[in-house]
């Protein structure tokens, strides 16, 4: 069977370069530097505080947990959603309203803010106590398309994306399984 | 290319083009008659399709507002989105997956065959399948159809031959390529198949058959047939006699007009075309046109679905080739010692990455649902379609609050699954997942219905008036020169994919007008 590279085919700075509209520019200065980067995540923000930002990568990461993939993905699927509530306030004030709602609720339960609880599951708790309220069903629905619509994450699911220009699988597999039981 | 006026009394004027629009205004332009096609939605070429599920949406999907009621899941899943449909010249055709199957002889005759289903508004069809065997045989050869007039079946997929291996370990004996409106080889100035596996997105070879780029285009050649795009009708008007004579649209600058007309033709797909009815209520109308029956809007179908997606070890990649090239038939049987009348055909389906992860689990989130997103490229995947049973309450109605940009009143749709339904449904999730088992699946996924791509049934065919909107020509009862040319004349719904017989029944039609027209009728 014909397989792909389910790794990036081009060079770390290429694809960063690659995907600059939607990259924020301090993820660039930070070189992609994931662990460090989550902080500047939150200044690419256009209408949301830092902060919120940041967390709401976090809260993707939660809703949309592949171990495989880095924060960039969930980065920029949140400051997509940023984007669209620089002009509109109605999404702007459910966004940090919401932000705000889980990290009170986060103190209450663990003593710290949502960023700050450590275990994948007692953050999981929070959302689930939440997943009923427009915050959580406008981030989820959001990200359903954001998050899996970026091109360059395809890859690493092993999805080849478009295919008409390549002349379709005629000649690319599309019958190629090999491993099928003789029956 | 032909232009008519637009006080030309003597035109047929089709709402939609459609499966069942695109066809008959070919079929009546090569009979002569000078025909107008009024489209809501704007004209592309094959050129700009794009492979890319989300932003094909935008660009070809029905978004325009609906609203929906009732237990079934759609109404919690995609409240605003009962149906999935297309917006375009082409309508739906440029979508559509190209299955295209025959009813079966028992299947125009459920009222009978079945007997009473306590809760089902089961009727005979007017017509039987002999009646319509020399219509199918002009449709299929118009469509090209694989496995029909000696073209030969397209060659299987990785997802079909998943599919096949485990349907033979199951002794599934009826089980190919299908019936599929897609060249296999070059036919009618389109090529063959490229397994390029953008079927859902509009077919970028030109191999899948769309009236876009073959009745419409061979329908304008004639100089009698013009496609008006962006053009979306409002009502439908009447004279004192009660016949039509006129239609209200908003052209693609955006004015109102009146289209004069000798013969109207609604084929704005089952949810549309009785919503453009009722809209156009009258004094002497006032329940919407052809409506004394009040069957406009009811028997709403949309077939039993379900999806089956399997994860295996090893990798399938079904996305590549032809997505619904490959079908179990054994199961299509009506054989009520199931627990259910009717039968059902499994169909293999694939979708990208962004459409799973919209729909593998509809309000999905965490490890459960992100495992199963991993999985994508090890995933083999089947659709479930089988007969529904028609309910006088599943219906399309205005809707009381939500108006359109032109301040009409947008179609509401009501759906409640019948416990036939939800038995059919149960019995082939089983079955597949056992066809999936049977060659080594990990995982299986149940997979709910998507937004309905069949509609069905909403002004249904009927040898009395009082039974339904329309008789066995798709002329309604009530206005003799208003005619249903679109699924929404099916009096069942069976347990096929319907175009081939929408199709079918436009290609009739067309001869009933042009015969009722040579005759002076209408
Ligand atoms: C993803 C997908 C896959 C499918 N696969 C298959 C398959 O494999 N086999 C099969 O048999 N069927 C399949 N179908 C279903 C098939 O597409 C439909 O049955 C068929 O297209 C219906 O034809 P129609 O003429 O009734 O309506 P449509 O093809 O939907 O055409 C209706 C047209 O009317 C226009 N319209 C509506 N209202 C107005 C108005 N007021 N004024 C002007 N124009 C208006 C619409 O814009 C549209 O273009 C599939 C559908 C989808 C979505
Ligand atoms: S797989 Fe075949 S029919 Fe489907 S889009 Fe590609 S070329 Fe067209």
């Amino acid at each position: 069977m014909r397989l792909i590279d389910r790794l990036p085919r081009l060079g770390r700075r290429r694809f960063l370069r690659g995907g600059a509209g939607a990259l924020p520019a301090a993820a660039l200065l930070a070189g992609g530097v994931a662990v460090s980067a989550t902080r500047v995540w939150g200044e690419d923000a256009k209408a949301l505080k830092p902060g919120s930002a940041v967390t709401l990568v976090r809260v993707a990461r939660d809703i949309y947990p592949h171990d495989r993939i880095p924060d960039i993905f969930y980065a920029r699927a949140v400051l997509m959603l940023d984007a669209a509530a620089v002009s509109d306030n109605t999404l702007r004030d459910l966004l940090e309203e919401g932000v705000m709602r889980l990290d009170a609720d986060a103190r209450d339960r663990f003593q710290s803010p949502y960023l700050e609880v450590a275990g994948e599951s007692d953050r999981v708790a929070l959302l689930e106590a939440i997943s009923a309220g427009a915050f959580f069903k406008k981030v989820h629905g959001a990200l359903t398309v954001s998050f899996y619509n970026q091109h360059e994450l395809w890859p690493r699911f092993g999805y080849e994306g478009s295919s008409a220009e390549y002349g379709g699988y005629l000649h690319r597999g599309f019958d190629d399984i090999d491993w099928l039981p003789k029956s | 290319m032909a232009k008519f006026d637009h006080d030309d009394d003597s035109l047929a004027v089709i709402i939609g083009s459609g499966a069942g629009g695109g066809t008959l205004g070919n079929e009546l332009a090569q009979k002569g008659i000078k025909t107008v096609i009024l489209e809501a939605g704007p004209r592309f070429e094959i050129a700009d399709f794009v492979n890319d599920e989300w932003p094909s949406f935008a660009q070809l999907a029905w978004t325009d507002m609906r609203t929906t009621s009732g237990t079934w899941q759609i109404a919690h899943d995609f409240p605003n989105l009962p149906a999935w449909i297309v917006k375009a010249v082409g309508g739906t055709s440029i979508h559509w997956a190209g299955a295209s199957l025959r009813f079966r002889d028992w299947e125009f005759k459920t009222r009978t065959v079945y007997g009473h289903v306590p809760g089902a508004n089961l009727l005979d069809w007017p017509i039987s399948l002999a009646e319509l065997e020399p219509y199918y045989a002009k449709a299929e050869f118009k469509m090209g159809t694989t496995g029909t007039n000696g073209i030969p079946r397209l060659p299987g997929n990785n997802n079909f031959k998943v599919m096949a291996a485990g349907a033979a370990r199951l002794g599934y004996k009826e089980v190919h390529t299908g019936n599929m409106s897609i060249n296999s080889q070059p036919r009618d100035g389109r090529g063959s198949c490229q397994q390029i596996g953008f079927c859902f997105q509009g077919c970028k070879s030109g191999a899948k058959w769309s009236t876009l780029y073959t009745e419409i285009p061979k329908g304008e050649a004639t100089g009698n047939l013009e496609v008006r795009e962006k053009s979306m009708v409002l009502r439908i008007e009447h004279n004192d006699a009660g016949k039509v004579n006129a239609v209200v649209y908003i052209d693609a600058d955006g004015n109102m007009r009146r289209q004069k007309a000798r013969v109207v033709c609604v084929a704005c797909n089952s949810l549309e075309s009785p919503r453009l009815l009722l809209n156009s209520a009258s004094s002497k109308f006032p329940d919407g046109l052809a409506n004394s029956s009040g069957q406009v809007g009811r028997n709403y179908m949309r077939h039993t679905t379900a999806s089956v997606y399997a994860a295996f070890d090893r990798p399938v990649h079904m996305y590549r080739g032809t997505t619904m090239a490959g079908i179990i038939r054994d199961e299509g049987r009506n054989d009520p010692t199931r627990g259910f009348v009717g039968g059902y055909e499994m169909e293999t389906i694939s979708l990208g990455l962004p459409f799973l992860a919209a729909f593998l689990k509809p309000g999905g989130w965490g490890r459960s649902f992100t495992s199963g997103v991993d999985d994508f490229s090890n995933m083999a995947g089947m659709w479930i379609i089988g007969e529904d049973m028609p309910q006088e309450t599943n219906r399309v109605t205005l809707d009381p609050v939500a108006k359109d940009k032109f301040g009409l009143p947008v179609a509401s749709v009501h759906f409640d699954d019948h416990p036939n339904d939800i038995a059919m449904r149960e019995h082939g999730f089983r079955q597949g997942e056992a066809v999936y088992e049977a060659v080594g699946a990990t995982r299986t996924f149940r997979v709910p219905p998507y937004p309905s791509t069949h509609n069905l049934g909403t002004n249904r065919m009927s040898e009395k008036p009082r039974d339904g909107v329309v008789n066995k020509f798709g002329q309604s009862h009530d206005i003799p020169n208003l005619f249903i040319s679109d699924g929404s004349q099916f009096t069942t719904g069976a347990g096929v994919n319907p175009t081939l017989t929408i199709v079918t029944l436009a290609i009739r039609q067309a001869d009933s007008i042009a015969g009722m027209m040579g005759k002076n009728e209408i």
